[in-house]
């Protein structure tokens, strides 16, 4: 077990299946210079090159396409976004195409296909390259969709990306690249999705959080202990499929939920997690279930708009609280 | 071509027209419904290009695909039961006329979205090129509307900065639903656009499958070869409208004669004088070929009708696949 970068957990990822599949294939824009912008690739094009990684022009349409195109055609493509928000460029390759083609053919055509997006808010980067769509993938048919917190997850979960046979959204996030975790060397370690991670135990709440929401949330729940609440943590890892029966569960031990995003608020999947838990656990709610959540807004670009924006700890806490009736309570 | 190939690209090309007449006949009947997009008139290039193919070859078709899949040697039964939205059709009647697949024969596609199977040619090219290793070609057929869509133009980019076998033919059938090419495209001819992104291009009369055939060669030899893309531009006409509700495609946004000079220059009759004259067809061999066309569509319409209806059982099948890899 070595303690490794996020950034680095994706990067061996790919190159340990790249070793055990040769119809592996990399692309996405820059991916063959300096690891890509954020390091993600780095040593990939000296070990398997360019006929295994390559750079794209800024195309996204284009390669987007060309990935279903090589996953149709029996390759194992993996297509690197630069930022999630270009996914803009090529929703029609994602979403009328890639998501659908499988049903579209009565299950005769299969889409092996893993889209590494970077996603997320936290550099100040404004509001078309700092968006969470997570959200947005999960309402398309057809489309699996994944938000590691760790580099164990991203390691794991990712293996697991590219040896579905399904296309899978692989949202990264900016701010998590650089975070450090202790990470299996095994090259059969996988983590399955629809799994969710217990991260904390506790019995009067359960928050429910991914990505970069997990710290925040490990946090309030800290700060909730010195208050004598015992808050629960759940990571669900991945939006589709989701691990409805392990947030059921966890609401019917607490009877309290707090959901937290930075996808934004109106129709973000924390309103899908809300109606599910309502309508398997409403006996055992003692409150409404509460959100926290990035604003109905644009990012701004401001740090300090950004960051009055996005969820944390003092706001979870506060959600927790009101939960327990106890938002009164100056803490 | 030899005697052998021109007589079944002239069987293909009336199989594929009688298809057609015979499903605008019942969607006016109200027993095909949704989307029909004719490729009437336009018979001779899908069946040109796609006589060049050899195994491995593979194809992007458009929403006016049915020509395409008949020239692909799709199962005209599939085709009509798929129409019809039986579950024996090809896409267990999940599809539509513009979601046919049969990879078996290459055909990865129709498409329901202009310009959708451009970028798609491209990942199949790098599969046969990159991971495969093969001289294996990908054609991907889209329409004058669809040469003024962002991917096609990224698609021609990448192929041409990668080295891509794809031949981009592109149907210069004159209309893009109402509107004109020469409203809608900067070019006089489609094949000028191959410039910009360093392929050869060519514009070739689009009924005529010999010289369609010339072209194609040469398209196919130079991505054999392991030289690129090319592009090949096909003027031709759509003889119907864009799809059997347009009661404008004639005299209304066309002149009536405008339609009817083109429809003097069909392309199936166009080949039928040629191989008459050569004596490479006789006039029995052309009724022979004729009957069998007609007894392989009537046979089509009849399995059609006779199929079930898909179970709605099957409503949440295939969303996702459930085959484990590995």
């Amino acid at each position: 077990m070595a303690k490794i970068k996020y950034a680095t957990a994706i990067r061996d990822a790919m190159a340990e299946e790249m070793r055990r599949d040769p119809r592996v294939f990399v692309m996405g824009e820059d991916v063959e210079r300096f690891g890509g912008v954020f390091g993600c690739t780095l040593d990939l094009p000296e070990e398997f090159g360019p006929d295994r990684i390559r750079s794209t022009p800024i195309s996204e349409a284009a390669f987007v396409g060309a990935g279903l195109g090589m996953a149709i055609t029996g390759a194992r493509p993996i297509v690197e976004l630069q930022y999630v928000d270009f996914i803009m460029c090529a929703m029609d390759q994602l979403v009328n195409q890639t998501a659908k083609i499988h049903y579209m053919s009565n299950g005769k055509m299969t889409v092996p296909y893993t889209l590494r997006v970077q996603q997320g808010c936290g550099r100040g980067n404004g509001a078309q390259h700092a968006q969470n769509f997570e959200s947005l993938f999960a309402n398309i048919p057809g489309l699996k969709v994944v938000c590691p917190a760790t580099p164990a997850d991203a390691k794991g979960l990712l293996k697991t990306a590219i040896r579905d046979n399904n296309p899978v959204v692989f949202c990264e996030h900016k701010m998590l690249y650089a975070t450090r975790g202790e990470v299996p060397d095994d090259p059969d370690f996988t983590i399955p999705f629809g799994k969710a991670a217990l991260l904390r135990e506790g019995k009067d709440a359960t928050i429910i959080a991914t990505a970069y929401m997990v710290a925040p949330a490990l946090e309030a729940a800290d700060r909730l202990a010195k208050e004598g609440i015992s808050a629960e943590v759940i990571d669900p890892r991945t939006i589709v499929p989701l691990d409805e029966d392990a947030l059921v569960r966890s609401v019917e031990k607490t009877g309290r939920a707090v959901i937290v995003h930075e996808t934004n608020e109106f129709c973000g999947f924390g309103a899908e997690l809300a109606f599910r838990i309502q309508g398997r656990a409403f006996k055992y709610l003692d409150a409404p279930v509460e959100r926290v959540t990035t604003a109905q807004i644009p990012m701004p670009y401001a740090r300090n708009l950004e960051k009055a924006n996005v969820p944390d700890a003092a706001r979870i806490v506060r959600a927790v609280m009101k939960t327990l009736y106890r938002d009164k309570e100056g803490s | 071509m030899t005697h052998q190939e021109l007589l079944e690209i002239y069987e293909r090309m009336v199989l594929s027209r009688r298809f057609e007449e015979k499903a605008e006949e019942l969607y006016a009947q109200g027993r095909v419904t949704g989307s029909l997009h004719p490729y009437i008139g336009q018979e001779a290039v899908a069946c040109a290009a796609l006589l060049r193919r050899k195994p491995g070859d593979l194809f992007t078709s458009t929403h006016r695909g049915l020509g395409h899949c008949i020239a692909g040697g799709m199962d005209v039964r599939g085709m009509m039961a798929e129409l019809f939205g039986k579950a024996t059709g090809i896409s267990g009647g999940k599809g539509g006329s513009m979601h046919l697949f049969d990879p078996q024969n290459g055909n990865l596609g129709t498409n329901g979205i202009v310009a959708g199977g451009t970028s798609i040619a491209c990942g199949a090219a790098i599969t046969l090129k990159l991971i495969d290793r093969t001289d294996n070609v990908v054609f991907t057929f889209f329409g004058e509307g669809a040469s003024n869509e962002g991917v096609t133009h990224e698609s021609m980019n990448l192929a041409s900065v990668w080295k891509l076998p794809v031949i981009f033919v592109c149907e210069n059938n004159q209309y893009q639903v109402f509107t004109s090419a020469m409203e809608s495209c900067s070019v006089q001819d489609i094949s000028q656009r191959a410039s910009a992104y360093s392929m050869p291009g060519e514009t070739v009369d689009g009924n005529d499958v010999l010289a369609l055939d010339a072209a194609f060669r040469k398209a196919v030899e130079r991505a054999r070869q392991g030289e690129g893309p090319s592009l090949i531009e096909a003027k031709t006409y759509r003889w119907l409208g864009h799809w059997p509700g347009d009661v404008f495609a004639y005299g209304g946004y066309r002149s009536t004669e405008e339609v009817e000079r083109w429809k003097k220059a069909c392309p199936i009759v166009r080949l039928s004088r040629h191989l008459l004259e050569a004596g490479t067809m006789t006039r029995e061999m052309m009724d022979s070929i004729h009957a069998r066309v007609d007894a392989q569509v009537e046979e089509a319409v009849r399995f059609a009708e006779d199929s079930p209806e898909p179970d709605v059982g099957v409503l949440m099948q295939h969303v996702f696949s459930e085959v484990q890899n590995g």
